[in-house]
């Protein structure tokens, strides 16, 4: 192995990793927003809904779940636009395909974070004389967040990670930046040692502060 | 007080002999230096508060714990260590083969779920005591049949009763053709009706001349069939003798008679 | 739009024979290096579970994409020459292995520490008891996550079109680019990719209430 690591050349671009890891985040955390309001809006009406509500939510659920996010973003980004008629950019592309995946993911959750809300509360909730849209956003809503936090904490890291995906149609996040740096300086080894400390750091380093929020807000 | 009630056995060295035995959880004592001797045929039962060291003891006996000091011997035999120039664990093969020797029924049964009735019993047959398929076979229908599960033989443990999965815990366990058999509160899991099935099958292999150490908190039923009760407190044999003599000890025994008020107020 | 269709089925079922391909040898290698390790890591000595706990922690803290470009690039600066297809297969293999060794980890967790005790208690030695007693329950419990991670190597795989592996991702692609019509051949591609998967996850779901028995 006569290969002698030299970072220079790294360090030269490092700014291309650095906006590439804060774009990553903005990607991950924008998609995670609308990915919640999907979530809690199709999981609240699931639970309520009729049949063929139910099987609605549950196909889109199923479908995406089922299907590599990498196709879902080539769909979005190269095969909506022109059969729709629409134009969007590569990152506003991005955002809304991780929004629907993650949207899927979270029904999950929220659906059965709310069905793990105890019975008794809701009917402690009627028994002070609670309407029923009181009782969901003042008893349902808030003890459902709280069960499903470490579960959204998950899903948070795992969008982060999948925003690497964006790369694929050229939104300049981390790992696009790790590709160009790969490519324009061939110092391949280290700029892929340098990007994976930086995912671990920035991966880890959320999941921990996301842990002590959760300590917070925990049921007893 | 280790000594044996029983005429007869006394005069020999007792079956289980348990010599100053000390153990600790980091720097809680659960043992302090119990001595215990079990002789051959004989029922012991071991009482008191929980947090008295007597489940300790008695895992302590087929080494599901270690112990820091002090001896613990089955026929003469040390259980966990050797003496090789110092005290030394024994090996996997040496302990699972004086463990075989020792039955043990568990609190929670414990039976293994993906194994039928029959199953549960043959396993250490086959396995450890090398008998073979049919031969394993009987001696489990055998030993059903004697717990009144023979009619059960081929159903998994969901399928059973708590009281029912504890009689096929006691078969497999007593199959095995122990020199002991260790109790640990198996009545403690099952719902009231359900007891009195499970102490019917122990009051049998009593009747039999099964050697017993056992942990429960079935007062009445320790009065009845065993030969001796002892008494733990605060990780040290408090009081020891027949049963008669140490219930009625409680008299003049502070600590053992508040112990069996709680249970006199509930069970008598 | 039909015709089309009809013209790339031919590239689409040799894709999908490569997807299937990358997937089931990276669903088996993985099945037998992850289980390993994940025994190692509930019983091994303690530097092998250090070194699992470090493996594993690692590689599924990165993205699937970057642990494949780092392979297939990285490895021949350091003299390893793989072509895409090893490259691809290798990187995907990695992350499942990590995968499997949770699975595995979880497994073994799962069962309860009386059925050692019970298993100790009948004398069985501590090889029989993993092989009579635990791993026959750990089975029970590892199969429905593994079967269902197996959709996860299946979507995993089309990131290998990256590298120029001519999988179904990728034979879309060249479709696409020779018909200039996107949409109806990513929605096509979609639905098979569904379908693999979505049979796929049902076995998993009927595998757990088949296993449902033994969690009490």
């Amino acid at each position: 192995m006569g290969y002698h690591l030299n970072f220079n050349l790294i360090w030269r671009h490092f700014d291309k990793l650095w906006g590439g890891l804060i774009l990553s985040l903005e990607l991950a955390v924008l998609s995670i927003a609308i990915g919640i309001v999907i979530g809690l809006v199709l999981a609240t009406w699931y639970v309520s809904a009729g049949r063929v509500a139910r099987a609605v939510i549950g196909a889109y659920v199923e479908f995406i779940r089922n299907v590599p996010l990498i196709l879902l973003v080539y769909l979005v980004f190269y095969g909506l636009p022109k059969a729709l008629n629409l134009a969007y950019d590569a990152p506003t592309s991005f955002v809304a395909t991780l929004s629907i995946y993650s949207g899927a993911y979270l029904v999950e959750v929220f659906r059965s974070g709310l069905e793990a809300v105890p019975r008794g509360q809701l009917d402690a909730g009627k028994a002070i004389g609670l309407t029923p849209w009181q009782r969901f956003f003042h008893v349902r809503l808030p003890t459902m967040i709280r069960i499903t936090l470490p579960a959204l904490s998950n899903t948070f890291i795992s969008l982060f990670k999948d925003t690497s995906v964006a790369s694929v149609i050229a939104v300049p996040e981390l790992t696009y930046g790790a590709q160009w740096i790969n490519f324009n300086t061939f110092r391949i080894v280290e700029v892929y040692l340098v990007v994976t400390a930086m995912y671990l750091v920035t991966g880890y380093g959320l999941l921990f502060a996301l842990r002590l929020v959760e300590r917070r807000f925990r049921v007893r | 007080m280790i000594q044996s009630t029983q005429g007869g056995a006394a005069t020999h060295a007792p079956l289980l002999a348990i010599e100053g035995l000390t153990k600790s959880f980091g720097k809680v004592e659960v043992l302090r230096s119990v001595d215990l001797g079990v002789a051959k045929g004989e029922v012991v039962t071991v009482i008191g508060p929980s947090g008295s060291g007597k489940t300790t003891l008695l895992r302590c006996v087929n080494f599901l714990e270690t112990y820091d000091s002090g001896s613990i011997r089955i026929d003469g035999r040390e259980v966990g260590y050797k003496d090789a120039g110092g005290r030394v664990r024994r090996g996997e093969r040496e302990l699972a083969g004086i463990r075989a020797d020792t039955g043990m029924v568990f609190q929670s049964f414990n039976l293994f779920p993906h194994l039928t009735a029959a199953e549960n019993v043959m396993l250490g047959l086959r396995k450890v005591r090398g008998k073979s398929k049919a031969e394993a076979r009987a001696a489990a229908e055998h030993w059903l049949s004697r717990v009144g599960l023979g009619h059960k033989a081929d159903s998994l443990p969901g399928e059973l009763s708590g009281g029912q999965q504890q009689r096929v815990g006691i078969a497999r366990a007593v199959a095995m053709e122990p020199k002991i058999l260790l109790l640990d509160e198996i009545t403690s899991a099952l719902d009231p009706e359900l007891v009195g099935e499970v102490l019917e099958v122990v009051r049998s292999l009593a009747a039999e001349g099964m050697t017993m150490l056992m942990v429960t908190h079935e007062i009445a039923f320790a009065r009845d069939a065993s030969h001796r009760i002892v008494f733990m407190a605060d990780g040290k044999v408090a009081a020891a003798g027949p049963p008669s003599e140490v219930l009625a000890a409680a008299s003049h025994n502070q600590r053992l008679g508040a112990f069996l008020a709680r249970f006199r107020a509930s069970h008598f | 739009m039909i015709g089309q269709i009809l013209y790339a089925l031919p590239f689409l079922w040799h894709g999908f024979l490569i997807t299937l391909a990358v997937s089931g040898l990276v669903v088996v290698i993985s099945l037998v290096v992850g289980v390993a390790l994940g025994v190692g890591l509930v019983y091994g000595p303690l530097p092998l579970r250090l070194a699992v706990r470090i493996f594993s922690d690692t590689i599924r803290g990165i993205p699937i994409l970057v642990l494949i470009f780092f392979v297939y690039y990285g490895l021949p600066a350091i003299g390893l020459q793989l072509d895409a297809f090893a490259a691809a297969v290798l990187a995907l293999t990695l992350f499942k292995v990590a995968q499997v060794v949770e699975y595995v980890r979880g497994a073994i967790a799962s069962i309860p520490a009386g059925q050692a005790e019970a298993a100790k208690a009948i004398g069985l030695t501590f090889a029989a008891r993993l092989r009579y007693v635990i791993f026959p329950q750990a089975t029970r419990r590892f199969l429905p996550p593994f079967v269902n991670g197996v959709t996860d190597a299946v979507k995993g795989s089309a990131l290998v079109s990256l590298l120029g592996v001519t999988d179904l991702m990728h034979a879309i692609n060249q479709v696409i680019g020779r018909t200039y019509d996107a949409l109806p051949l990513y929605l096509l591609g979609a639905v098979i990719y569904f379908l693999v998967n979505y049979a796929l996850s049902s076995l998993s779901r009927r595998l757990e209430r088949r296993y449902a028995f033994i969690r009490e």
